[in-house]
């Protein structure tokens, strides 16, 4: 540490109320439209302890690799970077989100990651965001990806968003806060 | 072959803990299995860049939205975005929402007892400049009760949304007022272990930036994760 060094500030729960200063974002989003090729769409649902639904979560996800071999475009004149979507859930605690299909992303010199994305969860009662991953693509990512293979064998489930075999851009992943199914959450 | 280090936690105290009973809410929503390391990969070193054309005219002057003035005291408050070695974070994008002058959200879910103000909604949004500094005109917000337990006040505050260099550093907390009597009675405040990093959460009077016979004015830093060794892009005005 040298003499400027600072500690990151201390987080506070997003509260009931993010709604008023956040979700602007939503009406300055660049549509995409779902079932195109190369859009993704990923429908779910945000639950307590007591399998509640949780109808005042805020989820962010983010890629930084939404083209093959690609990095995200950001910049654009709509200010709207790519690989990023917020979205929140209504009364029924579930939430819907229409992004960019992920790319694989390199892991090391060596390796690469599955396509995934970076989730971040906000709701009242978290003091501080869960960060956690989706990854797209069913049980066969789990040989491809370090980071999985890194997880206890029981819980990889949790991070693995569900194709829909109708729809091969439809994948259904839920965010489980507690309990036994609980969805494995990263230390930050 | 070279394994990525793993993402870094964050000093004891200085962060709280998910589960926090005295704070009723933490119960049923916060995890209880171990947390996993992960590691610090090109996901986890990238991060969203907001661009100016998010920001719309009057998005920093919460007192300039509507026809009239907002009913409360008329505030400026500003501050620096820095990261861990104390350099300031350019174009990070800073959210911001409260409560009205009488405590009072404009919310569905918000039922207390005490007026909207047509002239209030209380959101606003700016990206820092190059020195890392950020600020918005807004009125004073006011205390407001919930029902955590019997007679739960929460202390006047602002919420404050950030996106530093990399996801990462994101950021949701709230700023509070000086000599607020209701802090130390408070379980979100206090959710914060240690008392400096809780009293970090305070801003600061700020007599030099008061305007006479206009506003008053509070400053307050925000040191975001991160020691600016993360790939900036080009970020387009």
């Amino acid at each position: 540490m040298n003499d400027s060094a600072r500690i990151p500030s201390g987080s506070q729960t997003v509260g009931p109320y993010f709604r008023i200063g956040l979700e602007y974002l939503l009406d300055r989003t660049p549509k995409l439209a779902p079932r195109v090729p190369g859009t993704i769409e990923i429908r779910g649902q945000v639950l307590d302890r007591d399998k509640v639904p949780v109808p005042d979560a805020m989820l962010e996800f983010w890629s930084p690799a939404t083209v093959e071999g690609g990095v995200s475009n950001n910049g654009e004149p709509s200010g709207f970077p790519a690989g990023f979507r917020r979205v929140a859930t209504g009364e029924d605690g579930k939430y819907t989100l229409v992004i960019e299909r992920p790319a694989p992303v390199r892991f090391n010199n060596e390796l690469m990651q599955a396509p995934h994305f970076m989730v971040l969860v906000f709701a009242r009662g978290l003091m501080r965001h869960l960060l956690s991953r989706v990854y797209l693509g069913g049980e066969k990512v789990i040989e491809a990806d370090p980071v999985l293979r890194g997880i206890a064998a029981t819980r990889r489930a949790t991070l693995i968003a569900q194709p829909e075999e109708s729809r091969a851009d439809l994948h259904s992943w839920n965010v489980v806060l507690q309990g036994a199914d609980e969805t494995v959450f990263f230390a930050w | 072959m070279t394994e990525p280090s793993m993402v870094e936690l964050a000093l004891p105290g200085t962060q709280p803990d998910y589960h926090y009973p005295a704070y009723r809410s933490s119960i049923a929503r916060s995890p209880r299995m171990p947390l996993v390391l992960l590691p610090q990969t090109m996901t986890e070193h990238g991060g969203p860049v907001f661009g100016h054309g998010l920001i719309r005219e009057y998005d920093s002057d919460l007192t300039a939205q509507h026809e009239g003035d907002p009913i409360g005291e008329r505030i400026l408050v500003h501050g620096r975005v820095l990261d861990e070695d104390g350099r300031p974070v350019r174009g990070a994008l800073v959210e911001v929402w409260q409560a009205n002058a009488a405590g009072r959200y404009k919310h569905k879910v918000d039922t207390h007892d005490a007026p909207l103000d047509p002239n209030f909604s209380g959101a606003g949004r700016m990206l820092t400049d190059d020195n890392g500094y950020y600020s918005f005109k807004t009125i004073k917000p006011g205390a407001y009760p919930w029902g955590n337990h019997y007679n739960a006040w929460r202390p006047a505050h602002i919420h404050f949304s950030l996106f530093g260099a990399g996801i990462l550093s994101r950021l949701v907390t709230q700023m509070y007022f000086p000599g607020d009597p209701l802090q130390p009675l408070d379980p979100i405040f206090n959710g914060i272990p240690d008392e400096a990093a809780r009293q970090r959460l305070v801003s600061r009077f700020d007599i030099d930036r008061s305007e006479p016979s206009y506003l008053l004015a509070f400053a307050w830093d925000l040191v975001l994760r991160g020691k600016n060794d993360t790939p900036f892009e080009e970020r387009h005005r």
